[in-house]
């Protein structure tokens, strides 16, 4: 073994730059950690506090009244559930035919630009002004059955919410579909809708399934445009035109109670949540590997 | 003429009616699609607008410098949320972009191996998944309980400072930048991150092979290609820091009274709208809805002045 004399190249630790160079990688990787910390420690919190709670009794069972034991959230999860697939059901089709207009038949002019300003202009727009949206258009018109507070409203804020994120992933993914697969369509006489519904979609179908499974798990946990929308209910939901509950305004509504009881249920609907919201993102993972592979 | 070759597929077809009906029909169906958008955003503004219009007539512009809000007297003035919206925003950014971009330095240059780093970048996207109201629970049971002492003994040492004047009592104004920083944490890290992966190879390996140290590179020569993607990322943080709702309501105190002091209880817009909305009526509503215009105002622009810079801003290599 060959031994080299200590010279200009090799490397001294002792420089002040390779001091300096070492200090703030420890800096960086202090930084990293204490990034990662809420993480681990708001999920160690809930899954401790909330999951020692999950029986078929809590998944089941009305809450009680205030200052009472026992009792569950189950109509919360299934509302949850229900203003979560209302939200789905406008703004998928809404979302993907936008996206569609977008990548298959904006030709670059004053709408298809007012159409990409107006997408990033909403996505902006804080969830909070969503809710005081349909509270006006809705809620205080009394447009539904003379209806104020109901799912469908509820619903409809967070499809306000969602519609952004589909017609984003939507044109993104579409963009991505290579331009032979459309000219080869369209060579053996497909006409343009065929095209799009046989073709091109179904080639862009996992990255716009990502987007929209994203775009579900975030809606699922927003409280803020349900609160004076959707409102809150202590019963089973009572269709889509009437007030319903739902875990995340349950987990608000019951956090700022003064009773043991209620704030153990808020806890538990926040593991419901929390797990939910994180086997849903898994899956949009699952689902972008598809495509990938 | 050879077997099997059939002239009649080669002619030109004629497309029925049918077909070229529904392709336009597809065609008028899309744009109609597109255009709510364009709908859903014209809705909201003349819904807060029109809501906030008897306000804005009967303040004017003085609602948003006094801080006096009064249902009772029917008197309403602003200053006070909308401070707490920008302060609390800036603050949360001023702890939240040093922790992220360092991060994403972290998470992007070679310094620990890639499966590490990879799970690692996975939790801090996770982070972003987590509802704010459970944020906003774990911050009244858990986060705040464990900080008081800290911000006691902070209250005792800079008490003198008009920023720390006031003995913490539980929610304020502190709690409620912090919950925000863990809020915007994966934004900026997300794009910081991006934007530092998307810097050429070649510059880093130009940068080590004229003799530079690692954080050389990364201070002279990567976060400089780098800036655009990250400043955006910035924006668009502070944009979602204004706007953030449910944490901020449950750990800030909803108090109207004016304080410099980050220890006493405040208000944003958000946590206003969020505690008063359901059960304001009258001219409390209409000030909410001016409110809310003045929020809307606010984050627009900086979700502007966001797109322009990484427009702007983007270098070309």
């Amino acid at each position: 073994m060959t031994t080299y004399p200590r010279g200009s190249l090799t490397l001294r630790r002792s420089l002040a730059r390779n001091r300096w160079n070492q200090l703030f990688t420890a800096i960086a990787g202090l930084f990293t950690a204490v990034a990662v910390l809420p993480l681990v420690v708001v999920i160690g919190y809930v899954l401790f506090k909330g999951g020692s709670m999950l029986s078929l009794q809590l998944l089941t069972q009305l809450p009680p009244p205030p200052g009472l034991d026992g009792g569950g959230i189950g109509n919360a999860i299934l509302g949850t559930l229900i203003v979560t697939l209302v939200a789905a059901a406008i703004a998928v089709p809404v979302g993907v035919g936008a996206g569609v207009y977008l990548a298959e038949f904006a030709a670059g002019g004053g709408f298809s630009r007012f159409v990409r300003f107006g997408t990033n202009v909403l996505a902006g727009v804080p969830s909070i002004i969503c809710g005081v949206f349909v509270y006006g258009l809705i809620v205080s018109t009394r447009l539904f059955l003379g209806q104020s507070y109901s799912a469908l409203a509820g619903g409809i804020a967070l499809a306000v919410l969602m519609l952004p994120t589909v017609i984003k992933t939507t044109d993104e993914a579409l963009k991505l579909v290579p331009q032979e697969l459309r000219w080869g369509a369209m060579g053996v006489g497909a006409s343009r809708f065929v095209t799009i519904t046989r073709v091109t979609l179904p080639a862009a179908f996992s990255p716009i399934a990502t987007g929209v499974v994203l775009a579900i798990a975030r809606a699922a946990g927003e409280t803020a445009p349900l609160i004076f929308t959707a409102l809150f209910s202590f019963y089973w939901p009572q269709g889509l035109f009437n007030p319903i509950a739902s875990m995340s305004v349950l987990i608000y509504n019951f956090a700022i109670m003064p009773y043991e009881a209620q704030i153990a249920l808020a806890w538990a609907s926040s593991f419901v949540l929390v797990v939910m919201i994180l086997l849903a993102n898994l899956l949009a993972r699952w689902l972008g590997r598809i495509s990938s592979s | 003429m050879a077997a099997g070759v059939r002239p009649e597929l080669f002619q030109q077809r004629r497309r029925p009616v049918w077909e070229l009906l529904v392709d336009r029909g597809f065609q008028k169906l899309v744009v109609l699609l597109a255009a709510v958008v364009g709908l859903v955003l014209l809705g909201i503004l003349i819904t807060v607008m029109g809501g906030a219009r008897e306000a804005i007539s009967r303040f004017g512009l003085s609602f948003l410098t006094t801080s006096n809000w009064d249902p009772v007297g029917e008197h309403y003035g602003a200053f006070t949320a909308i401070y707490g919206t920008v302060v609390s925003s800036l603050l949360a950014l001023l702890i939240a972009v040093p922790l992220g971009v360092g991060t994403a330095i972290f998470l992007t240059e070679n310094i620990i191996p890639l499966p590490i780093r990879q799970v690692l970048g996975l939790m801090v996207e996770l982070l972003a998944a987590i509802p704010s109201v459970v944020l906003g629970l774990w911050g009244i049971f858990v986060m705040e309980p464990f900080l008081r002492p800290g911000l006691n003994s902070l209250h005792q040492l800079l008490g003198w400072l008009p920023f720390f004047s006031t003995t913490p009592q539980g929610p304020g104004m502190a709690p409620a930048v912090l919950i925000l920083v863990v809020m915007i944490l994966p934004i900026i890290t997300a794009i910081s991150r991006d934007s530092l992966l998307q810097v050429p190879q070649a510059l880093r390996q130009a940068a080590y092979g004229v003799g530079t140290t690692r954080w050389g590179a990364i201070a002279h020569v990567i976060l400089p290609a780098a800036v655009s993607g990250i400043t955006g990322g910035v924006m668009l943080a502070l944009g979602r820091a204004m706007g953030e709702t449910m944490a901020v309501t449950m750990l800030i105190g909803n108090s109207n009274n004016f304080s410099l002091s980050l220890l006493a209880p405040g208000n944003t817009i958000s946590s206003m709208l969020a505690n008063q909305f359901g059960e304001a009526d009258g001219l409390q509503v209409s000030a909410l809805m001016y409110a809310a215009l003045v929020l809307m105002l606010l984050t627009l622009v900086v979700n502007l002045i966001a797109q322009q810079i990484v427009r702007r801003l983007s270098l070309k290599y």
